[in-house]
């Protein structure tokens, strides 16, 4: 294991990465600083006609009358779309990424406020919204569930009643773990410590909404749909299967991507418009959702009310964990998880600790809010499962006075015991967690912090230090375990090297910013010796990709970036063939130096990949049995997720006077095994520290008693600017994965699965002189004032 | 209506309707799509440009306000085949990842360096705090500026990210 320095600006890692041709910018930036994205918004066909959607202002109801009569009459209206006219065509339903079903549009019923009923297709996009305003809907209402707690009771009214048989909001049942060894261990324990926590409802909020333009051709039957897309070739497949249409004449493409985080994976009811409205007019047709849209009925992320408990020794050893968990669904079970999985990965709630027991059971519930729930790079549901256990363990040190750090370090899972089966079922791949824990408290000064919150406190200051060390499980997923709806989840690659030994890799993955464009040429680079410049990676569009499930969960350098790996490797065993041929050797004569083969004990005797690609394509006697050319495919199955981890410190402030927290430091160090592109990873920590920031403290979907949303713009919804985020410090450990050809891990979303609890923690150890264990996110100055008097509420 | 106003240099006039935005006037009539668009609300900052010099939130101005004035954008930023050195400085110091907010976050970037030519962090935080990015978490753009300010002043030292000397 490595243990890198905080990074100052020139720090210089280039040695320790693989990816040894030195520092890489992104290629991609050069046509983003020039304003030259081409994002879904951005795209104009000749004769394009603009779509709007019509959404019920009611959470729920019965749809008594649709009259269209005056929308179809503007002179600027081609064609006005309605759930009746959707069951005609049999596509007024279309199924979820869960094996659940909803309504593209609303024929008979409203679920949630701001559901789809209607769309109007408009000569451009003012006309389309002014349409909007003519159509008539009578709504009959009824009563509405918002709080899941409520959810289950005899007198809720119910919302799935398309659903046959069904009689109450029940979405599913779920456990994980041993109920009865962990009860045991809970019955003979010293100490036990429980706390309900609600992780509330947040939304990912990517800076580009979603949206969509679909072109179908009627002559050829094909369709072409760029869409907001974090999954093309899954959607492309499911397009196919709802839709009715040969999956060979549609092609899916998602171009550049304004951020996605989960957002961007189902597929939405506009998309389906989008492609409808296409057919029925001849014409290519755009929707772009406006912010208000996004926020009010897009995936969601979160929306958990956890009871968890921890049985420890008076010593403050962990013994066990087990936690009843509540989900709030909203009105249709459109997460987007492994369908064995229907909590998502949110058995990996034992955290990085060493434990006897475990067990969780959790009932999830239909509610009249929106549908969603995997998302905000969670890690498909990680993000729940770290805060659970970083609450759970400072509540634990709270009660037992003793230190978090020390309680942490008493009971981290030690190197040696890797692979590590959790009791829960999931084998953690590699981790050295108390040397990531070490290095966090050496970049923070722990012990000088502590001293100086000692001196704070005495004079009347609140500044707190809260500590969250994390173990993320990404990367989905083995073949045996994972699909979607059927659809393993493999991810393609393709790489050919041209006859001038320049290359094309094609990915099934596509970015929304994480950059693959320059660390997947990187990592082809690496295994054939080309420079970066020379390697243009092909994404984002089905028709020259190969197949793949795309890019969530951190799963693309997992996933896609192994199947990158290997299939270099394919191609550099071809040119290792063609090499003895060229220099008439065996294979065994030879030895690869990165970038060219040399005859072992005469190494003046070599070829370079870009003389062997020449080669392939000349006219050379070929070995037996070999083709010519330099190409190769794969379609990569991982044999398991793998396990980053990390130790992250935030220092806040609180304001006595007014609530107001301010976090002044925040210490992030991370492993995720071997580091690509270490500028990559920064950004990427800084973004989810941000996201962490922004959930702790400010985000949160809100409704009122009716089922209206309270958080439908971004006035309502905050989202962390510059001036609420500190400079981050952030730091590294490297411990390589065995499970991934060159040792890498996901490291997209570990920390807004990581930060949260810290910053909690951080706002709880400030506010000890006022008796406080527990408040719930986010920590807004008003909630936290109640807090602070002894009032805390969970939120709603 | 009919408006006439300069746009990155060039005078240009169309007939638009009265309620027509700048930033859809720029984006669907001109077709200069880097001026980008990501709330309802005049919270997010994606569509800034300049009106006269001064940056301005484009999705809160009339494209009819802007007739007469002279808009600066995004794609006027690279001159002659030069890229301003706000750009060369998000490219150094990753300031950004998905790119959306990058063409509002560099033209106020670089209305900042106009009127201040070495910013303070806090200053840069603050010339920013009506603009929100999703994917850098803001440190990186903050560093982006200060290569920038540096370049300029000629006083750079320190290095970008992994950058070898
Ligand atoms: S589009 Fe959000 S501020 Fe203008
Ligand atoms: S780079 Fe994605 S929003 Fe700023």
């Amino acid at each position: 294991m490595n243990t890198g320095e905080n990074p100052p600006t020139q720090f210089v890692d280039n040695d320790l990465k693989p990816v040894g041709h030195g520092r890489m910018l992104r290629k991609e930036d050069a046509r983003f600083i020039r304003g030259k994205g081409r994002f879904i918004d951005d795209i104009q066909l000749p004769g394009m006609l603009h779509l709007a959607i019509l959404r019920a202002p009611i959470a729920h109801g019965r749809i008594v009358s649709v009259d269209v009569t005056l929308a179809e009459a503007h002179p600027k209206v081609k064609l006005v779309g309605t759930g009746a006219m959707l069951a005609e065509h049999g596509l007024a339903w279309m199924p979820t990424l869960a094996n659940d079903v909803q309504p593209v549009l609303a024929t008979d019923k409203i679920h949630f406020q701001w559901q789809e009923v209607a769309f109007v297709v408009a000569d451009d996009r003012y006309a389309a919204q002014d349409a909007l305003e003519l159509i008539d809907v009578e709504y009959e209402q009824l009563p509405v569930v918002v709080n899941a707690r409520t959810a289950l009771e005899a007198s809720a009214p119910v919302i799935r009643d398309d659903l046959a048989g069904k009689t109450d909001n029940r979405c599913f049942d779920w456990e994980t773990g041993d109920k009865q060894a962990t009860d045991a261990v809970f019955a003979r324990a010293e100490v036990v410590v429980g706390q309900e926590m609600v992780y509330p409802r947040v939304h990912p909020a990517p800076l580009e909404t979603c949206g969509a333009v679909a072109n179908y051709d009627p002559i050829d039957g094909d369709l072409t749909l760029w869409s907001t897309t974090q999954a093309p070739h899954a959607h492309r497949t499911l397009y196919s299967m709802v839709a009715g249409l040969p999956e060979h004449k549609i092609r899916v493409i998602s171009p550049d991507i304004g951020g996605g985080f989960g957002n961007k994976v189902p597929i939405y009811p506009g998309y389906l418009c989008t492609i409808v409205a296409s057919m029925l007019t001849g014409a290519p047709v755009k929707w772009t959702e406006d912010r208000f849209e996004n926020l009010t009925s897009t995936a969601f992320a979160r929306d958990y009310v956890m009871h968890g408990e921890i049985a420890a020794t008076k010593a403050g050893r962990i013994l066990a964990i087990r936690t009843n968990v509540l989900a709030d669904h909203g009105a249709f079970n459109g997460v987007a998880a492994p369908t064995k999985y229907p909590a998502g990965f949110f058995g990996v709630f034992t955290g990085s600790y060493d434990i006897q027991a475990a067990h969780c059971a959790m009932t999830a519930v239909y509610t009249n809010k929106a549908p969603g729930g995997v998302a905000y790079s969670c890690s498909f549901r990680v993000a729940e499962a770290v805060y659970l256990i970083e609450r759970l363990v400072d509540c634990l040190a709270d009660q037992l006075g003793m230190d978090p750090v020390e309680l942490r370090l008493l009971n981290l899972l030690k190197p040696d015991q890797f692979p590590y089966t959790s009791m829960t079922g999931w084998i953690y791949d590699s981790g050295d967690y108390e040397s990531t824990l070490r290095e966090a408290l050496k970049i923070a000064d722990y012990a000088g912090l502590r001293r100086e919150q000692a001196e704070k406190r005495a004079s009347g200051e609140l500044m707190g230090i809260g500590v969250s060390v994390f173990t993320e499980a990404v990367g989905a997923g083995p073949r045996k375990d994972m699909d979607i709806l059927g659809l393993g989840m493999a991810d393609g690659a393709q790489l050919c090297l041209y006859p001038t030994g320049t290359a094309v890799l094609r990915v099934s993955c596509q970015s929304q910013g994480q950059g693959h464009e320059t660390t997947f040429a990187q990592i082809v680079a690496e295994e054939i010796g080309i420079p970066p410049a020379d390697i243009k990676v092909v994404h984002g569009d089905t028709d020259l990709s190969p197949f793949g499930m795309g890019t969530y969960g951190s799963r693309s350098t997992p996933v896609s970036g192994a199947a990158a790996v290997l299939v270099a490797r394919k191609v550099r065993d071809k040119a290792h063939l063609f090499a003895a041929t060229m220099l008439e050797v065996t294979v065994a004569d030879l030895e690869w130096r990165k970038g060219s083969f040399h005859v072992i004990g005469d190494p003046a005797k070599s070829l370079t990949i870009q003389q062997i690609a020449k080669w392939a394509y000349g006219t050379g006697q070929l070995p037996d049995g070999v083709e010519g050319g330099l190409e190769a495919h794969i379609h990569y199955h991982p044999e398991n997720l793998t396990y980053p981890n990390g130790a992250y410190i935030c220092v806040v402030d609180v304001d006595p006077g007014t609530a107001v927290v301010t976090v002044r430091r925040f210490i992030a160090v991370d492993d995720c095994g071997t580091r690509i592109n270490p500028m990559i990873i920064e950004g990427q920590v800084h973004r989810g520290l941000t996201d962490g920031v922004g959930m702790a403290l400010m985000e949160m979907i809100t409704f009122d008693e009716d089922g209206n949303c309270l958080a439908a713009s971004l006035m309502d919804y905050l989202l962390p600017t510059a001036l609420e985020v500190p400079d981050w410090e952030t730091g590294f450990t490297v411990t390589p994965s065995p499970h991934h050809p060159i040792g890498a891990k996901g490291i997209g979303e570990c920390a807004t699965v990581g930060s949260p609890p810290a910053i909690v923690n951080a706002v709880v150890d400030a506010l000890k002189p006022y008796g406080l264990r527990h408040a719930d996110m986010p920590l807004t100055p008003s909630r936290l004032w109640e807090a602070m008097n002894g009032n805390a509420q969970p939120p709603m | 209506m009919q408006v006439t106003m300069k746009v990155n240099g060039n005078d240009v006039t169309r007939e638009i309707e009265g309620r027509l935005l700048l930033v859809h006037f720029l984006r669907d009539h001109l077709g200069l799509t880097g001026t980008h668009w990501g709330c309802d609300t005049s919270n997010c900052g994606a569509c800034a440009v300049w009106l006269d010099g001064e940056p301005v939130k484009s999705c809160t101005v009339l494209a009819a306000m802007a007739g007469g004035h002279e808009v600066r954008t995004v794609e006027a930023l690279e001159q002659r085949g030069e890229l301003d050195t706000i750009q060369r400085g998000f490219m150094e110091c990753h300031g950004l990842q998905c790119g959306f907010c990058t063409p509002g976050m560099l033209m106020t970037t670089r209305a900042l360096l106009d009127r201040c030519p070495s910013p303070s962090q806090e200053e840069i935080r603050e010339a920013i705090s009506g603009q929100v990015c999703r994917c850098t978490g803001y440190a990186t753009i903050v560093r982006s500026v200060q290569w920038a300010a540096a370049e300029e002043a000629g006083t750079r030292t320190t290095l970008a990210t992994g950058e070898t000397p």
